[in-house]
């Protein structure tokens, strides 16, 4: 793991993530999961109080499974550490942040200095997603 | 036409940053090629075998003359001279060099364009039926819910990195005019009973190697919901699409592998889900791009006569000339099909030429069409002579729209790194021997498309007459398919037999097309006698 940024304000969680199969065997005891690019999240929605990590793995950056996983556990209400694991570049982080990723460990190594130009290239969006960001349509209407 | 306002102005230019830094990213080696290649795809820059390809984006196929003349510019200065209009209503280069693209992009800027994801595994350039707003036809126009949904889809951060591409078409007649239902995503504005708007949703169609006709899944969905069901068909796509063949990874694939009901009902599903969220844009948000759209100030007490007393011009009037919803209006056509020509290409100098035809003759009005044509949606119809003097000079007044030598044809191996086989030369020899305008009239409404590999851009198994080009053991191969439509009564072209080579496939075609002059009834066109009497009886026209 070369790279790690992390865009919250609690310590970062210590304990291992296990894979979603396990967690879903013996759900109760971890706090942190694992999920593979082809897992169903939504199998985690009844847990989402009890994990305070779901990591979701990147097998390649051009397989974007992980961007509608990590909307359906924001929009399910999840408030935990999301973060992106492995294939993570520079140019997917801004789509991965309005998706709801607020942690990155990229086997990559970002420069900094771009990272921080990616996230702030547009001080807009056409669309509602899981951020904060207002609407390109809402500003029209006030 | 729609314009920018301060916040899609700030879009664009902060894309042509984003690609400059991203081509500086690549050059200093920081991105490999493999990493930059989707980044250059998603601003329509694709390798092909001489140089850089620009695929620039023209939102569902409407745009002016001071776009035109920024084209034409850029056909002069970056390109050579000239620019290829596809079959999805955009407009390409063919010899761009990579550390220019970003100047590209940022001159089409200045012009309310960009070349936003026309390219690469996104949702594509929405396109319309090129008569929006001035066909006789419709039911309103279709540009604003196309506008509001390029907006919507434009940088969507759930689906930006899909399966694979995926391509929306938005239409309001019963007249198919944009081969609606070859698309991923295929919208038809239609009204209920109780007179409100909504969309006959299709979903699941596409060409290339696996080809599907799309699925009604939806009969009706009010129009203000179109946001949601988009994006819970998007997710059920992205979320279950295999990602291990990548042509298997076309939504069509899905749809096919679930079948039409389970997929309508993991849409169905999902849509919940998004009309929860509200992620709609309000009818406020619609109307003010509706507002873009309302009708041009056409005069009233125009003349509907058309002096017809120069034959050269009654011929062009008969042939591209279309019935506008305006009195005393026309819809001209614009031929890019010249005999000896190339499909869809147009010189610099035409392009000056329609930019300034527009600006004078049609409320600064073009359009371009999935043939490959062009269009002056608003011509006064006392004006249509001098119109057609105007293009004759300039090379653009062909007059055979929906005839033979109409031909939609790929780029093929002229340019195309991923063809097997020509497509340009096979449709100029086709063009050539049915050259006689006479001989093109007689035979009537008949749609030739040519692709240069089973990647179908050139949209052969929607071609009345179809011809792909294969390689067979080294050498080019052309195979030869029959009754295809990419028009409301959508079917898919059938494979006669084995291939031709390429003087082969030109007597092949005069052959289908003589048998069909011997055995049609009155009024048939090739496609209704072809529908009658079924592929056998052509068989035996064309292998003797």
């Amino acid at each position: 793991m070369a790279d790690t940024f992390r865009y919250r304000d609690d310590a970062p969680h210590e304990e291992p993530a296990i894979t979603l199969d396990s967690f879903i065997e013996q759900p109760g005891g971890a706090s942190a999961v694992r999920v593979e690019a082809g897992d169903d999240v939504r199998q985690l929605i009844p847990y989402l109080d009890q994990l305070q990590l779901i990591e979701i793995a990147f097998p390649r950056f051009r397989d974007g499974r992980g961007f509608s996983s990590a909307r359906i556990l924001r929009e399910a209400g999840y408030k935990g550490e999301l973060r992106a694991e492995g294939d993570v570049l520079i140019d997917l982080l801004f789509f991965m942040r309005r998706c709801g990723f607020d942690s990155f460990a990229s086997q990559h190594v970002l420069n900094p200095v771009d990272v921080e130009a990616a996230l702030n290239r547009y001080s807009n969006v056409y669309q509602d997603a899981t951020d904060d960001a207002v609407p390109i349509w809402k500003l029209r209407h006030g | 036409m729609y314009r920018y306002d301060k916040y899609d102005q700030a879009m664009v230019d902060a894309r042509v940053e984003e690609f400059r830094d991203q081509t500086r990213r690549r050059i200093e080696g920081q991105l490999n090629d493999d990493q930059f290649k989707p980044l250059r795809l998603k601003n329509g820059l694709y390798l092909q075998l001489h140089a850089y390809m620009l695929r620039v984006a023209i939102p569902y196929g409407t745009f002016n003359s001071e776009q035109m003349r920024k084209l034409a510019h850029i056909a002069r200065k970056y390109d050579r001279g000239y620019g290829h209009f596809t079959t999805r209503q955009n407009i390409q280069y063919n010899w761009i060099k990579l550390e220019e693209a970003p100047d590209i992009l940022a001159e089409l800027a200045t012009v309310e364009m960009h070349a936003i994801q026309t390219s690469g595994e996104s949702i594509r350039n929405i396109s319309a039926d090129q008569y929006a707003g001035a066909a006789a036809d419709e039911i309103c126009d279709p540009r604003p819910w196309a506008e509001l949904l390029r907006q919507a889809t434009t940088f969507h951060p759930e689906f930006s990195y899909l399966p694979r591409k995926f391509k929306i078409a938005v239409i309001s007649s019963k007249e198919d005019r944009a081969a609606l239902r070859w698309h991923d995503c295929a919208l038809r504005i239609v009204r209920n009973e109780a007179g409100e708007e909504g969309f006959e949703v299709y979903a699941g169609g596409g060409m290339g190697r696996t080809p599907f006709i799309a699925h009604q899944i939806r009969e009706f969905l009010p129009a203000q919901q179109i946001f949601s069901y988009l994006q819970a068909i998007l997710r059920v796509w992205n979320l279950h699409a295999r990602r291990d063949n990548i042509h298997k990874q076309r939504m069509k694939i899905l749809v096919h592998e679930l079948g039409e009901e389970e997929f309508r009902r993991q849409v169905e599903e999902e849509f919940q889900t998004f009309l929860a969220l509200g992620t709609d844009f309000p009818q406020a948000e619609y109307d003010r791009i509706a507002e873009y759209f309302t009708p041009p100030p056409f005069e009233t007490g125009l003349p509907e006569e058309i002096d017809r007393s120069d034959p050269a011009f009654a011929l062009w009037v008969d042939q591209q000339v279309v019935a506008h919803k305006a009195p005393g209006y026309a819809i001209a056509n614009i031929s890019l099909k010249p005999i000896r020509g190339i499909a869809g290409d147009i010189s610099a100098e035409q392009m000056d030429v329609v930019a300034d035809l527009a600006e004078r003759y049609s409320f600064d009005d073009v359009r371009a069409t999935h043939a490959q044509n062009l269009v002056l949606p608003h011509v006064r119809k006392a004006d249509l002579y001098a119109v057609w003097q105007a293009l004759d000079a300039a090379g653009l007044a062909d007059a055979n729209l929906d005839l033979i030598t109409d031909i939609i044809a790929c780029p093929g191996l002229d340019y195309c790194s991923l063809a097997n086989a020509r497509s340009i030369p096979i449709a100029q020899k086709i063009a050539e021997r049915f050259q006689d305008m006479d001989r093109q009239r007689d035979i009537g409404e008949l749609k030739i498309k040519i692709s240069g590999c089973i990647n179908a851009c050139g949209h052969h198994h929607a071609g009345q007459i179809g011809i792909l080009g294969v390689d067979r053991k080294g050498t080019e191969n052309y195979q030869l398919l029959l009754g295809g439509s990419g028009a409301e009564d959508t079917s898919q072209a059938k494979i006669t037999g084995p291939g031709f080579d390429e003087a082969g496939i030109v007597d092949a075609v005069e052959r289908t097309v003589e048998r069909y002059r011997e055995i049609r009834e009155p009024g048939e066109r090739f496609l209704d006698t072809y529908r009658r009497v079924g592929l056998d009886a052509f068989k035996e026209a064309i292998y003797g």
